[in-house]
């Protein structure tokens, strides 16, 4: 195995897509090491991109906020401008293995590690999130949620790495929570996880709801029938009510160790229903 | 594969290895170095008896690769001590009998560390949820929980 730190965008692309042998990208590498020492992967190169400023740097320009994709959920949960406009995303980066995993562990890494339950995931679809991808043909950009196509699967080509997210400006009376349910309060695998995006208007009307589920499907999936069910609505009891059915009416789970078909689906209703609580009361406090 | 240059700073001093793109921080620390106090338990980031502080972080030695401290910062269990002088928390984990076996106490004693330096005045809760990442099969916790709360309030001066 080769390890590579190039310190520049290109530096990584022309390593990734040098025609060589397939790289693997390392960026917190709480996943890859686990992987690399089980034997699941054995890659003849590893393309370590934390030395690379642009995937370090939280930056907020005109209420638009971009994380790097090596940014760690300690260096995230550490930043008020983040945590103040994307509070969701950032709880659900902070509920991410122990300390020693935050000191290390990524958002792209979570969401390129292509798990179904991974748990930033659900948060970055319903903030609407954007992977700025470098490759060989330049920088594309692509929602989130057109990362994953299945576990462990990724659309990206070759030489193609995500270098950051880009989320869109934060209107007023807007915010956003995730939670996740496992039998235990810490160190745990997703059973189901909801992410939860809303804005209101000034007569506490929702606008705009972003629902997405995670643990639930081969893919993180966004619900768009969730979201739909709340525009038009003070998020009522009713309107939460056909928003949690129309939750649980996307799921397409598995039976798992963790969790059944039908336990998934039901908790994936009641988690959704929680979060959009969360967030409303949070658009609110933030008039 | 010709083995790699490294050069960081492993508790204070500069300190130079050749080590392979394979292998992790801790195998680096342990065959390379010597420095045999990170103990690696389960090798997957679950037990921390592996933990180690990078530039300031708690991370777990088996989780990160030895090419990777290129520049870097290491602390470990050996720098705790400042020679003969035993860190508060050894002495605390010695006198609430905080260990038996031994081989999650390096871990625990760099982890509390980092917790006390971020939060001098933490909850037993926060203690809890600051450890989580690292198992004793032996101790039942409670008594590595209040060696560390009895250090805190020792080195807050009460």
């Amino acid at each position: 195995m080769r390890y590579e730190a190039p310190e520049s965008v290109e530096g990584a692309v022309a390593l990734l897509g040098g025609g060589g042998p397939r790289g693997r990208v390392l960026a917190g590498g709480t996943d890859l090491l686990v992987q690399l020492r089980a034997g699941v992967v054995a890659p003849e190169l590893v393309v370590d991109i934390k030395r690379i400023a642009e995937t370090r740097e939280i930056r907020e320009a005109d209420g638009m906020l971009v994380i790097g994709a090596a940014v760690s959920g300690a260096e995230l949960g550490e930043h008020p401008v983040a945590k103040a406009l994307w509070p969701g995303v950032v709880e659900s980066a902070e509920l991410i293995g122990s300390t020693q995993i935050q000191g290390r562990a990524s958002l792209a890494g979570n969401l390129c590690n292509a798990s179904p339950a991974a748990d930033t995931v659900p948060a970055l679809v319903a903030a609407a999130a954007t992977c700025k991808i470098a490759g060989p043909d330049g920088v594309r950009r692509i929602p989130v949620e057109d990362v994953c196509t299945g576990p462990g699967q990724l659309s990206l080509g070759d030489g193609e790495f995500v270098v950051a997210f880009e989320f869109p400006k934060r209107p007023l009376r807007s915010a956003d929570a995730y939670l996740r349910f496992i039998p235990r309060t810490e160190m745990d695998i997703a059973v189901v996880g909801a992410g939860v995006n809303l804005t209101f208007d000034d007569g506490g009307r929702c606008v705009a709801a972003r629902v997405a589920l995670g643990a639930v499907a081969p893919t993180v999936i966004l619900v768009e029938e969730a979201g739909e069910a709340l525009v038009g609505t003070t998020c009522d009891a009713a309107a939460l009510q056909e928003m949690a059915a129309a939750a649980s009416a996307a799921c397409r789970p598995i039976d798992d160790k963790r969790g059944t078909v039908e336990y998934r689906t039901e908790v994936a209703g009641v988690l959704a229903t929680r979060a959009a609580g969360i967030a409303a009361q949070r658009a609110k406090g933030s008039q | 594969m010709a083995k790699a240059h490294v050069t960081t700073t492993v508790n204070g001093d500069t300190v130079e290895f050749l080590c392979d793109a394979e292998q992790t921080l801790l195998d680096v620390l342990r065959d390379e170095l010597y420095l045999t106090g990170s103990k690696e338990g389960c090798a997957s980031g679950d037990c921390g008896a592996c933990s180690v502080i990078v530039d300031g972080r708690l991370v777990c030695a088996c989780l990160m690769l030895g090419v990777e401290a290129e520049g870097l910062a290491i602390e470990t269990i050996e720098g705790m001590a400042d020679g003969d002088q035993l860190h508060p928390l050894q002495t605390k984990f010695l006198e609430h009998a905080a260990l038996q076996c031994g081989v999650c106490t390096p871990g625990f004693l760099v982890a509390a560390k980092s917790l006390l330096e971020r939060n001098p005045d933490p909850t037993e809760i926060e203690v809890r949820y600051w450890l989580a990442g690292n198992l004793c099969r032996c101790t039942g916790y409670d008594k590595i929980v209040r060696a560390v709360l009895d250090t805190a309030e020792e080195m807050r001066g009460g």
